[in-house]
């Protein structure tokens, strides 16, 4: 782990075109097995990234790694410029320490596929918890700023309920706002319609449409709702066997694809629906 | 054959009574320690460091192994040899504390484990601080099932405050075979402890499963 060799990799990425995440020869490993294997990636800012491929080919590991809810066993990512897993000591980069990865953190925001709202708090209190507790902004703006939140995704008259009165579209809805409070440069989707009913799928993808239009978030998605992806991602990712199998426009991936396994892929998908 | 004394019964009980106040203030003061020091233990099992984990565990092993009453000897006989002067009520406590944090630990563990880790990742995702997830997010999910359990211990500890007697502690169980010493009948002073000892379990039990549903109900869960 200390020894590796990091002198290839800048300390800080320059230029006129920075991305907001690269990934750069990024792997990760669990044991034996590789789940990811020197992936580059790059999404540029205000990009609609979606990542589709079968289970186990690294999709969801991934946003995993960029959340940092994983560590990674080669490579680095960087975020806004910045190395995000690493950091610059002595003009060489190390691993980052928790300091490190708490600054870091604060550009990136995650919904989930099972919403991971903190249950015991309200609608309202789940979105003002880390504004007040991480970011330190008063109770008063706080609340103004998640209300209003919680009103763009249409949750304004839930907003003292508990999750556990909530249907899964409302709470994604809400995990939305939650993510949102936080002012990240960089949205994480991962699954979010997954278990969801397909009723409601609507409400919650509605709402991501409308971020796509008018923010100008960088936004990484891993789904299965195809549909979904082809209308919203500025690029589509197929990921098999921890690589980048193919990746362009979405009109190009899903109507022309040019590898054997993506069009596989894509007419075992269409089959099932 | 049944020589039961109502005259007797009247006049001793005013002291059981006071003893019962010594009783019910060993429980509450061990059961404080034993909440707080519990934690502390359910913590220390969850920290990044082996060697710490390792230690607290054998610990709690430990304490779960040997029996109370020895515990609370060799804190009271055994301690003076280290330095360690205390008033039977002071080691009592400790021992007693000590005993039941070991068990609560595991309550707690228990409880803490229950919580499911898609909690820790969202709270990691809004990038809040170990020591907030816990406090805010993790420890007031492991409270309801852990309250059950901490329930049992709650009248357990209570139960086994009579152990505090074998270094003079003058709870309830030392004050009746004072009595019945002085006075050589046996029969109404320990009937009365048992008495009071259920007068006071059954309705702490009861209270607890309500006050389960109550903090249900007030964290949103049910």
């Amino acid at each position: 782990m200390t020894d590796e060799d990091l002198s290839g990799f800048p300390l800080a990425l320059e230029g006129p075109d920075v991305p907001m995440v690269s990934f750069r020869t990024v792997t990760k490993r669990y044991g034996e097995l590789v789940v990811l294997d020197a992936l580059n990636l790059d999404v540029a800012e205000g990009e609609m990234v979606t990542v589709i491929g079968p289970s186990g080919s690294g999709k969801t590991t991934v946003l995993r790694m960029l959340m940092t809810l994983e560590t990674i066993n080669g490579g680095v990512i960087y975020v806004d410029g910045k190395p995000l897993t690493h950091m610059p000591r002595n003009g060489r980069l190390v691993r980052a320490d928790s300091r490190h990865l708490r600054q870091m953190r604060s550009n990136i925001g995650m919904c989930f596929q099972h919403f991971n709202l903190f249950p015991h708090m309200t609608a309202l209190e789940n979105c003002m918890e880390g504004p007040v507790h991480v970011l330190g902004i008063p109770k008063a703006e706080a609340r103004a700023r998640s209300e209003e939140l919680l009103d763009m995704v249409g949750m304004a008259d839930k907003r003292d309920q508990h999750p556990s009165r909530l249907s899964g579209g409302q709470q994604q809805r809400v995990a939305i706002a939650r993510a949102l409070a936080m002012r990240p440069k960089v949205m994480l989707f991962d699954e979010v319609t997954s278990a969801l009913d397909p009723e409601v799928i609507g409400e919650v993808t509605n709402v991501i449409r409308r971020l796509v239009a008018e923010h100008n978030l960088t936004m990484l998605m891993v789904t299965h709702q195809m549909g979904f992806a082809k209308d919203i991602s500025d690029r589509v990712c197929f990921f098999y066997g921890g690589r980048i199998e193919e990746q362009g426009a979405p009109d190009e991936l899903f109507g022309n694809p040019q590898k054997e396994r993506t069009q596989q892929f894509l007419s075992a998908v269409k089959e099932a629906n | 054959m049944f020589d039961w004394r109502w005259d007797f019964t009247w006049q001793i009980l005013p002291r059981l009574v006071i003893a019962t106040g010594n009783t019910l203030m060993a429980a509450g003061f061990g059961y404080a320690i034993a909440v707080v020091l519990g934690l502390v233990f359910a913590l220390a099992q969850r920290t990044p460091s082996r060697t710490l984990t390792f230690v607290v565990r054998e610990a709690v092993e430990f304490i779960r192994s040997t029996p109370l009453v020895l515990q609370i000897f060799f804190v009271f006989y055994v301690g003076p040899q280290f330095g360690l002067r205390l008033s039977p009520w002071t080691a009592g406590m400790i021992a007693i504390g000590l005993h039941y944090a070991a068990y609560l630990s595991e309550v707690y563990r228990g409880g803490l484990d229950s919580v499911p880790k898609g909690q820790w990742e969202a709270a990691t995702s809004l990038n809040l601080s170990t020591t907030r997830t816990y406090f805010r997010v993790i420890i007031p999910q492991a409270l309801p099932p852990s309250l059950a359990g901490m329930g049992n211990y709650l009248v357990g500890i209570f139960k086994d405050t009579p152990m505090l007697s074998v270094i003079g502690v003058a709870e309830l169980m030392h004050t009746a075979t004072a009595i019945g010493s002085e006075t050589y009948r046996y029969l109404e002073p320990y009937t009365l402890v048992g008495l009071i000892f259920l007068a006071i379990s059954l309705p702490t039990a009861a209270g607890i499963r309500v006050f389960e549903r109550w903090v249900r109900r007030k964290l949103g869960l049910s």
